[in-house]
């Protein structure tokens, strides 16, 4: 067994924090830079300029991307040989504190029927599975609750199958239109159970936008939804444009055999997402 | 598209000229309301009390920055979505609010107040906050600091970008979702 200190946790949670809401991803800023050099439309290209502009202040200035620095949610891949030291949830949850008093970043966490803040931005949603290995790989992403408003579960009928599959994904991101901060991220949960599928559709959000799916029939109903969506014309804020969706990320696993769960998870232009290895 | 600078307090002569799509740098001093703070504005209503702010002729911006720095007046500073404060919104512009900043769609009561008290709701681009955090000179909590982030604050602002979305005369800026060209019936 490997011995991993909480402490080193709460260093490692907390450096993510300010890191992902204050430096765009690579992928990102590439995937609005060719949007920008593909947009025809003028006010489709001056969103996206500003949001690069944004991008380069927030790197100098270290103010976060977006005022909404998201509920941290935590994707924890724990190796079998590894031995935490102390609590591992308390530790993520004392890191997300540290890093969102020290980064000056927006506490979103609120009590569901009364609202009242719980102040330091915690408890942080916390996904645990466990893997081979003696390696601790934590996965932070900043998730805003505008994005997150737009997202579904929906259980449909086998028989709907790809084709009920694709028109309820579109018409999710048409319906949404310009609220969710286009250019958006959508992630989608094919299969498991209702709630399986959700949390698949959010860790399909933690993939590079430049990657391709390694099943290359998944890679072509990717594909075909990211066309479908970008001809809806809906565009960068809504203003009308070629890019509607930067990328579409599809996770999927076997399901009931009277089920096809679907769970569209929605993110906004500023994907934040970070990842440690211990 | 005509581009335009606004000082606040705004007259309808003001917002009468704005068309959706037209570009607007305000300067002046706004107020900040998310959810919470709504709803504790409409209760004050209700029950026949003054609001922090005086509505007449001012702006709304829907925003819950995020924490001051050392040396800034503000955090981050972009729009929030508008379409959960559309249950409060046509009220406060029969009482005098003129415009709203936000980012996303209007209910139609609310476009329909915009039409009935000569008001206007304004973009701002969602995800600059950064960016946006630039024109706000001063910031200060006037009312319900319990609520943090979304306690209500005034705002100077110099030259702050804006987007007519829905103008007073029911024009819309947002583009239709085109299903056909999607493949979707």
């Amino acid at each position: 067994m490997r011995t991993i200190k909480a402490s080193d946790i709460v260093d490692a949670v907390a450096n993510m924090c300010i890191k992902g809401n204050t430096e765009l991803p690579d992928d990102v800023r590439n995937s609005l830079e060719k949007a920008m050099a593909a947009e025809d439309s003028p006010s489709a290209k001056e969103v996206l300029r500003q949001l690069l502009e944004n991008a380069d202040l927030s790197l100098k200035t270290k103010l976060p991307l977006c005022q909404d620095c998201g509920l941290g949610v935590f994707f924890v891949e724990m190796g079998d040989q590894v031995f935490v030291e102390g609590n591992l949830t308390e530790a993520i949850n004392e890191g997300t504190r540290k890093g969102y008093a020290d980064g000056y970043l927006r506490k979103s966490a609120c009590d569901p029927l009364t609202r009242a803040n719980t102040g330091d931005g915690t408890p942080a949603v916390i996904h645990v599975d466990i893997v081979p290995g003696d390696k601790l790989k934590i996965t932070y992403m900043a998730k805003g609750g505008g994005a997150e408003n737009m997202s579904r579960v929906t259980m449909l009928a086998p028989a709907q199958g790809w084709k009920g599959i694709k028109e309820f994904v579109v018409k999710r991101v048409a319906e949404a239109g310009p609220n969710p901060c286009p250019p958006t991220v959508i992630g989608i949960g094919i299969g498991g159970t209702f709630d399986h599928a959700a949390k698949i559709a959010k860790r399909a959000l933690t993939r590079k936008l430049d990657d391709t799916h390694p099943d290359s029939k998944v890679a072509e109903l990717e594909k075909e939804l990211y066309e479908a969506i970008n001809k809806l014309g809906i565009g960068p804020m809504g203003l009308g444009g070629k890019t509607t969706v930067l990328g579409v990320k599809i996770a999927m696993e076997p399901c009931h055999l009277a089920s096809l769960p679907l769970a569209v998870n929605v993110q906004c232009h500023s994907q934040r997402h970070e990842e440690v290895i211990l | 598209m005509a581009e335009y600078k606004l000082n606040t307090p705004l007259s309808d002569a003001d917002i009468a000229q704005l068309k959706a799509g037209d570009v607007v740098f305000l300067s002046g001093t706004i107020y900040t309301a998310r959810d919470a703070a709504h709803k504790k504005l409409v209760d004050l209503l209700d029950q026949g009390k003054e609001l922090p702010f005086d509505l007449k002729g001012t702006a709304i911006y829907y925003v819950g920055p995020s924490p001051a720095p050392p040396g800034r007046p503000i955090g981050s500073a972009g729009p929030t979505t508008s379409y959960r404060m559309d249950s409060y919104a046509p009220r406060l512009y029969s009482l005098g609010l003129k415009a709203t900043i936000g980012k996303g769609k209007r209910d139609a009561a609310t476009r329909k107040a915009m039409e009935d008290h000569t008001c206007v709701y304004f973009g701002a681009t969602g995800g600059a906050g950064a960016l946006l955090s630039n024109s706000i000179t001063a910031a200060k909590v006037i009312a319900f600091d319990e609520l943090g982030p979304e306690a209500v604050r005034e705002l100077t602002v110099k030259d702050f970008p804006l987007l007519v979305i829905n103008d007073s005369h029911g024009g819309e800026l947002y583009a239709v979702p085109d299903l056909k060209a999607a493949g979707i019936e």
